[in-house]
């Protein structure tokens, strides 16, 4: 059989960090790579974008990492966020190869800083990336072309063809024109779906329709789909996306880091009736931002709406929103269009709920709690009776969805109990073979580094 | 100053406080990141420590087309150009020079104009070498208030710009370490130390570090030249025409060199860049001071090299005009960015 001379041995499809550790790896093994990302050049880089820091394990300091991390401490701190629903194997794959990773990282392009202000906790766990994601993307993309990798914006995969157990070929638009290219491997990197709300609703419910997705609107699904439909192996809850809660004011997609908020912990949260639905001071913020992502959207219309005064103002990060501001509860319900009287009200009974206020602590749980009120609040419980009053809306924000490809641990998909021979997949799209639930900081990019390696190697093995 | 530009800059700067991930890159962000709140000296003081090296706009998830619409290099730019227009001293020459290259190509014309007319009707009886066409003292009575007359003005504007970011009394401790920046150009190394982003998207390289740094230490040997040359003359009696070895030759030799390398690559680099990162129609401003600044180190060394030619008066009134057109121009084009920025550095020094 004979190739056109212009076809790439392997096609990448994504453009974001997974896909780019496969292509970067593959052209390297000397292989001709493809890369097919669907958003325009402004928005490459899919989730990887709005992303920070990569999770590494570390014996002893690395790069701008200190102290250790280990094996053991890793894999606990994520069957911690994620319950047990992890494969351990394919976990300590991914913590094991972590550390080999960073200075492949570095030597790759991608700089790396100490922790930034707000996230000192990190700073033995977390390796921040210098100008964060669209930094390390933008390095990976220099990288990548000087290996003569090929890459294609605005390039929307609509089908891979497939033939047994091997992907004859597949199919893209651009500017309007269809194509089609017959690679020897190809490596599937395009996340998850959750940019397509319509998708999202039918898993999660009608309520999905008024959710916010926190990153690319160009993860809609549709390789994912398209494998799926046709029998490739699948991973991962279908029904279930890691939602956190946001200011309800950020964009419908893409708003990223920025839309945040902080100030749950100090504050009340009631739904659009007025009413309080749970302990808003249940632990420190880190640990609950995702919980309320899920909060939020079973009250009425999917919404909360945060209340402060004029103590706790900076008590947290600034968001990229300025607060809601009134000199009165009954004003600032108004602003809100919350009712007034039911607000008014359920300050009233949270401010005779709180007790001595002397033992507070804004960064411990600091267990100044409320009494005798349901639900209660259990740390940080402070009166609100300082004006100005500040709101803020909270809406869920979408970062992720778990369902996509099932791999091994050479990142290679299957249909019924044998491998696809020339299919791979890395990052978002198969980290439900790994996170099951839950979601540990700086994981994501490990997973789409340590499988994007790994799948650009294999798939560069079989194509050679 | 202009509204429009200092609430586009506080928006983006509360943006960017919401976000952090640049915070490695340079001073701006250390500084931004201990506010809540943006006043207008504080937008001041941050676009006086932007050194515009782009590093933050290309590594920025919500630059354009995304509706956030951040270009912090350019907001802060504009704030930086109003800044320095705002407080030249007289405030009228600075809205003049500025953003107009036309105008300080014109100021060089007047100057060397004025300069060949002095050298014509000032011809003195007897002298060696320039002073043949242009008598010391006529030079003197020429150069020492187009000299002193920037000095007061910058003098002027630096003191309005402490005032108006609110810093503290001035130690030597703060000066030291904005000179240690300078002399290093620390922030446009990128924090990672790979330079900064200029001439070709989102690559680093150290092309425009370097560039700046040519002119600066450039400028710097050419002013030593003549303050050597000038001590020489009063102190020690020798008066020029000095031989190749001596100390302002040597100074200026190679400071002329440097200057009009860094200039010429400097221009080369602007004409590459992405205007729309710099401040609003102030690319003429920028190119004409650059061309001025070469000029002046382009004239000087074709006047070493031709000296001892017919074409020497003439090359002497081209040089001695581009010189007074450039000192005089100084608290009012680019030049006056070098006051500012170590005023800055200072400044953020105390924080």
């Amino acid at each position: 059989m004979t190739r056109p001379v212009n076809t790439p041995d392997i096609v990448v499809i994504g453009g974001g960090n997974a896909a780019l550790c496969a292509a970067i790896t593959a052209a390297e093994a000397g292989a001709r790579v493809l890369i097919l990302e669907g958003a325009p050049k402004a928005y490459r880089g899919g989730n990887s974008r709005h992303t920070r820091n990569f999770r590494c394990m570390h014996h002893g300091p690395l790069g701008p990492l200190v102290e250790s991390y280990t094996e053991e401490e890793y894999l606990a701190d994520l069957m911690k966020v994620t319950a047990g629903k992890t494969d351990e194997d394919l976990a300590r794959l991914a913590i094991r190869t972590s550390e080999e990773c960073l200075p492949w990282m570095e030597a790759h392009g991608v700089r790396f800083q100490p922790s930034l202000s707000g996230t000192l906790s990190l700073a033995r766990t977390n390796a921040f990336f210098l100008g964060g994601g669209k930094s390390l993307v933008n390095a990976y993309y220099r990288t990548a072309e000087s290996l003569g990798v090929q890459v294609e914006y605005e390039a929307a995969v609509t089908h891979l063809e497939l033939t047994e157990d091997r992907i004859d070929f597949l199919d893209y638009t651009q500017g309007g024109e269809s194509h089609r290219v017959a690679p020897k491997s190809v490596v599937v990197a395009s996340g998850g779906f959750q940019a397509d709300v319509d998708w999202l609703a039918r898993a999660w419910g009608p309520a999905a329709k008024n959710f916010l997705i926190r990153g690319t609107p160009y993860n809609r699904g549709v390789v994912l789909a398209d494998l799926l439909e046709q029998g490739i192996e699948q991973v991962g809850d279908p029904t279930q996306c890691h939602a956190v809660a946001i200011d309800g004011r950020a964009p419908k997609f893409d708003g990223g880091i920025v839309t945040r908020l902080d100030c749950v912990p100090f504050s009340i949260v009631v739904n659009k009736d007025g009413q309080r639905f749970y302990d808003e001071g249940e632990d420190v913020w880190p640990k609950r931002y995702a919980i309320w992502g899920r909060l939020v959207a079973a009250q009425p219309d999917q919404v909360g709406y945060v209340i402060i005064d004029a103590k706790s103002l900076n008590l947290f990060m600034p968001s990229v929103f300025p607060p809601i501001k009134a000199d009165t509860l009954e004003e600032l319900a108004e602003k809100m269009g919350l009712p007034a009287d039911a607000l008014v009200k359920t300050v009233s009974e949270f401010n005779a709920a709180c007790g001595d206020t002397s033992k507070f602590h804004p960064t411990e749980l600091d267990g100044v709690s409320t009494q005798g009120l349901s639900p209660p609040k259990t740390n940080w419980a402070r009166p609100i009776v300082e004006p100005p009053f500040y709101g803020y809306s909270l809406r869920t924000g979408v970062t992720f969805t778990y369902l996509g490809l099932k791999v091994d641990d050479r990142a290679q998909c299957s249909i019924g109990n044998r491998p696809v021979s020339n299919l791979w997949a890395a990052g978002e799209t198969m980290a439900g073979s790994i996170l099951g639930q839950g979601y540990l900081a700086g994981f994501g990019m490990t997973i789409g580094t340590v499988f994007g390696r790994i799948a650009g190697r294999e798939a560069a093995a079989h194509a050679n | 100053m202009q509204t429009d530009f200092l609430n586009e800059a506080r928006r983006q700067a509360e943006i960017c406080n919401a976000c952090r991930y640049c915070e490695g890159y340079c001073s701006v962000f250390p500084a931004l990141h201990a506010e809540r709140a943006f006043s207008d000296g504080d937008l001041t003081q941050l676009a006086n420590l932007c050194h515009n090296c782009r590093g933050c706009y290309y590594a920025c998830q919500y630059t354009a087309p995304h509706e956030f619409d951040l270009n912090l290099p350019q907001a802060l730019a504009n704030v930086r150009q109003e800044s320095w227009e705002d407080l030249a001293f007289p405030r009228a020459a600075g809205k003049a020079f500025q953003k107009n290259g036309v105008m300080i190509a014109g100021a060089a014309v007047i100057g060397f104009a004025l300069l060949f007319l002095a050298a014509r009707s000032l011809t003195p009886a007897s002298g060696e070498g320039f002073y043949a066409v242009l008598s010391h003292n006529a030079m003197v009575a020429i150069f020492l208030p187009a000299f002193l007359f920037p000095l007061l003005s910058i003098g002027i504007s630096l003191r309005r710009y402490w005032q108006s970011v609110g810093a503290q009394p001035l130690k030597l401790a703060h000066l030291m370490q904005a000179f240690r920046q300078a002399a290093n150009m620390k922030n446009l190394k990128g924090g990672h130390g790979d330079g900064c982003n200029f001439e070709d998207e989102d690559r680093f390289t150290h092309a425009r570090r370097a560039a700046h740094q040519a002119v600066m230490y450039g400028f710097l040997l050419c002013f030593a030249s003549t303050s050597v040359a000038t001590l020489m003359h009063y102190l020690l009696g020798m008066s020029a025409p000095y031989g190749l070895l001596s100390l302002p030759k040597l100074l200026g030799l190679s400071g002329g060199l440097l200057l009009v390398a860094g200039c010429a690559e400097m221009i080369r680099l602007k004409l590459k860049s992405d205007r729309k990162l710099g401040a609003s129609k102030a690319f003429g401003g920028e190119i004409a001071f650059i061309g001025l600044l070469g000029f002046v180190g382009l004239s000087g060394l074709v006047l070493y090299g031709l000296g001892q030619t017919a074409m020497m008066p003439g090359l002497l009134a081209l040089h001695l005009g581009s010189v007074l057109a450039f000192f005089l121009l100084t608290p009012f084009t680019k030049m006056a960015h070098g006051f500012y920025r170590l005023a800055a550095l200072a400044a953020d020094a105390q924080r």
